[in-house]
């Protein structure tokens, strides 16, 4: 089935939701009449204002009185992203509008961005609606786009701190900066891959350009940050990277992928991680590696948990061992975690990268499966 | 199932039609023979004897790979089991022998087939065998000590009772230069066949099947096998440019197979293992260079045996019976320290089933062939088998030309009943 036969069917579910949302206490796309739930987030504590809501679209209100960065999510079963804001800094506030059908989801804020958070149970009651399948498939496009929109939101402002610190020659900022900037990269890489053209100016590794073509990009300022660690000359690069990022955030929050997209691309990634991190290729001048692995594991996820409901009902027992080897492959990264961040590539030993490398060959051929049974019907 | 999927259309042959005659052939061979693996073959009578492009039958009393006629390559892979749940050890195991008893036969690793699938899913046979025979490819299951006991002591899979005594990692012996990194391992495939891509083809499927269950530990690659198991072979030569394996065991003689290759009903371990044998394996690096400076008479008396014919020294022709009595000038014309003086059941007081090939892994970094033999041997008990004749070649003037990097020691089971029987079953089912 081409990515065209889906079109139709998304159309028809948009509309569908904007009639569920109409039905719903008159809130609409601007959120201008939802109610407001407050969410009081520290570093050891996530309150949210309510445990229990009527289907139908909410205002979430984030204050991080904490000391760390944090993120909220709202998740459905496996972690799958109902609405998220990311990169809340501490003393800030932000907002954000989810659509909630009835359902058991989870209100989380992750402390230092890391981990899995602390979670409240969330129920949202009301008439459960029942998607057929064509809709539950076009619904996970919607949902996916949604999770890109967050992460290109937090791209943005991430990149732009960098280059900040890049131009006001602040070497050791910039290189605090440059993996969490690129961790909202590497969750969205099979969306960004798809503007072929501004990929490779943005994350093209050393070596990569055709002739002619200058190095630029991300990985032009982390070998003059590492390499040289001068940055006086970066000036050009540090714009370019902007721009660039610019771009393919404004385009990005256009596209929605069909059902296959979404399962091939989180494929993709997890080949992103088989074939570039753990072999360290990426950051090669840094060694920053594994935040590019957690960008990549958690985008992987993104895409696979947005098709949840259409797997669970085609094939439950594929679920059950995505879900299991994405925990396998979370373990098994979460012992190389350092503070917020991961070890470095070059203080990973051989015994070390084998048992990341198992676990992404295990979860990769379960991931692998997900576009037949998504083309199946 | 079994049954159901070789009724699919991507369950046929890979080569149909020639798949089918050959799988035919070796039927009729194995009636006539005991256990499933050709035994009548004889020397001057090799016509009727499988064909390079032959299936070797996978059921049997024994497994397959152990006596039947040593094919031309192979590739071996020992496994570190990554899981600790018994129940996905088993599936896996299940998942295994379902995909070898295809692939023996000729097919598709997978019941769909490398092309016969749907568009969308990745094929369930990587497709580098399509169009390719059988070629006599046997693959055969190891167990190594380290799946019933782990390193720590623990009862990994509620095997430990199940240890037989004589699964035990090997001793050190003199000059060892063992690298733990590519020895040892929870399971182990032999893969054998006479076409390269066809072993390496089985290798990698059963690879893919065991993702999150094992992970490949470590593997070699083998080319022109070292020894005959068959009076129907000829002897080859290793990569010391000797005729190697003149006096091996073959699968002919099945009372001294029963004696020194077959775990027998009383032996420890026998409620799962009888039928099986013991398989060790020992990356053995010969140093070609200094080799190949010394000189012919050096080489015949390291040896033991003559260049040319392979005959014992003093003796003419190849299976002249070695003499160790004989002297000439005073001194005995098969050196004492000769590998065919040491090595000889008559002084080993032992025999194991010789079954190894040699590798050239390329260079050192120093130009100089990395290159040897890959000793495989099949024995009823590795203390009174492999052990036993290595402690007594601890004066083998061969020592001087050669390096063991690599050991393991894995137990076979017994062969597979029939189409229901699967890699294990003895072991886990109790």
């Amino acid at each position: 089935m081409s990515l065209r036969d889906r079109r139709p069917l998304l159309l028809i579910t948009v509309a569908l939701a904007g009639l569920t949302t109409a039905a719903c206490a008159s809130s609409d796309e601007s959120g201008g009449d939802a109610d407001t739930v407050t969410v009081a987030a520290t570093d050891d504590a996530c309150d949210v204002g309510a445990t229990e809501l009527p289907a139908g679209t909410h205002r979430f209100e984030v204050a991080n009185t904490g000391s760390k960065v944090t993120e909220f999510h709202v998740y459905a079963e496996g972690d799958r992203v109902m609405a998220e804001v990311e990169n809340i800094a501490p003393g800030l506030s932000r907002e954000l509008l989810a659509e909630l059908p009835a359902g058991d989801y989870e209100a989380v804020c992750k402390p230092g961005m890391v981990g899995d958070g602390i979670r409240q149970a969330l129920t949202v009651t009301g008439e459960a609606a029942e998607l057929s399948e064509d809709e539950s498939l076009a619904q996970a496009g919607t949902d996916y786009q949604r999770y890109v929109q967050s992460q290109t939101g937090a791209l943005l402002e991430q990149t732009t701190a960098f280059v900040a610190a890049v131009e006001a020659g602040d070497i050791e900022g910039a290189k605090a900066l440059f993996p969490v900037a690129r961790t909202y990269w590497e969750r969205i890489e099979p969306v960004a891959e798809s503007f072929g053209d501004l990929d490779p100016l943005i994350d093209g590794r050393e070596g990569d350009q055709e002739e002619g073509q200058d190095f630029t990009g991300f990985h032009r300022i982390e070998k003059a940050l590492w390499e040289t660690g001068d940055v006086s000359d970066m000036g050009f690069y540090a714009d370019d990277l902007l721009s660039n990022v610019e771009e393919i955030v404004s385009r990005s929050n256009e596209v929605t992928l069909d059902p296959l997209q979404l399962a091939n691309g989180a494929k993709a990634l997890l080949d992103e991680i088989a074939t570039g991190k753990i072999t360290g290729e990426e950051d090669r001048y840094s060694h920053t590696d594994l935040w590019d692995f957690a960008g990549n594991l958690e985008g992987s996820q993104a895409a696979v948990q947005a098709l949840r409901p259409y797997l669970e009902e085609n094939d439950p027992e594929l679920v059950t061992e995505i879900d299991e080897r994405f925990a396998a492959t979370e373990a098994e990264l979460e012992t190389h975690r350092s503070g917020d961040g991961w070890l470095f590539y070059d203080q990973l030993d051989q015994t070390d990268l084998r048992g990341l490398s198992d676990s992404i060959t295990a979860l990769t051929e379960s991931v692998s499966k997900v576009a037949a049974v998504v083309a199946g019907r | 199932m079994s049954e159901q999927e070789a009724q699919r259309p991507g369950g046929l042959s890979r080569r149909r039609l020639f798949g089918l005659v050959g799988a035919g052939t070796a039927g009729v061979l194995a009636a006539g023979a005991t256990g499933g693996v050709i035994g009548h073959a004889t020397a001057g009578d090799e016509a009727s004897g499988p064909g390079p492009d032959d299936a070797v039958p996978f059921t049997g009393r024994h497994q397959a790979g152990i006596v039947t006629p040593a094919q031309d390559r192979l590739h071996f892979v020992a496994f570190d089991v990554t899981t600790d749940r018994r129940a996905d050890l088993v599936e896996m195991l299940q998942a295994w022998t379902a995909a070898a008893r295809r692939m023996t036969a000729g097919r598709d690793a997978g019941p769909v087939g490398a092309v016969d699938g749907g568009q969308y899913a990745p094929p369930d046979d990587t497709g580098e065998a399509i169009g390719l025979p059988a070629s006599g490819l046997t693959l055969t299951i190891g167990f190594g000590p380290t799946l019933f006991t782990g390193a720590d002591g623990a009862d990994r899979f509620g095997l430990a009772a199940r240890r037989p005594a004589p699964l035990v990692e090997l001793p050190s012996f003199p000059g060892d230069q063992i690298d733990p990194a590519i020895s040892g391992g929870d399971l182990c495939i032999q893969a054998c066949a006479n076409d390269p891509q066809v072993a390496v083809h089985a290798v990698r499927n059963l690879v893919r099947l065991g993702a999150g269950v094992v992970s490949v530990r470590w593997s070699q690659l083998g080319f022109g096998r070292t020894s005959s198991t068959s009076t129907g072979q000829t002897t080859p030569r290793n990569l010391f440019g000797f005729k190697d394996g003149t006096n091996n065991l073959k699968a002919e003689n099945d009372q001294a197979l029963d004696r020194f290759v077959w775990v027998g009903d009383g032996d420890d371990g026998a409620d799962w293992l009888a039928g099986g044998s013991y398989l060790v394996t020992r990356r053995i690096r010969m140093l070609i260079e200094p080799w190949d400076t010394s000189t012919l008479a050096e080489q015949e008396q390291t040896i033991g045996r003559t260049k040319g014919a392979g005959a014992p020294m003093g003796q003419r022709a190849e299976f002249d019976p070695v003499d160790f009595e004989k002297q000439t000038d005073g001194a005995p014309v098969v050196p004492p320290t000769s590998h065919v003086f040491l090595a000889n059941p008559t002084h080993s007081k032992t025999a194991i089933l010789r079954r190894g090939y040699s590798f050239v892994d390329g260079s050192d970094g120093l130009g100089r062939l990395d290159a040897g033999l890959f000793f495989i041997a099949y024995q009823r008990d590795p203390g009174t088998g492999f052990v036993q004749v290595q402690r007594n070649l601890r004066l083998d003037a061969m020592n001087e030309y050669i390096r063991h990097t690599s050991s393991g020691v894995f137990a076979c089971p017994p062969g597979l009943r029939d189409r229901d029987d699967w890699w294990g079953r003895t072991l886990f089912q109790h």
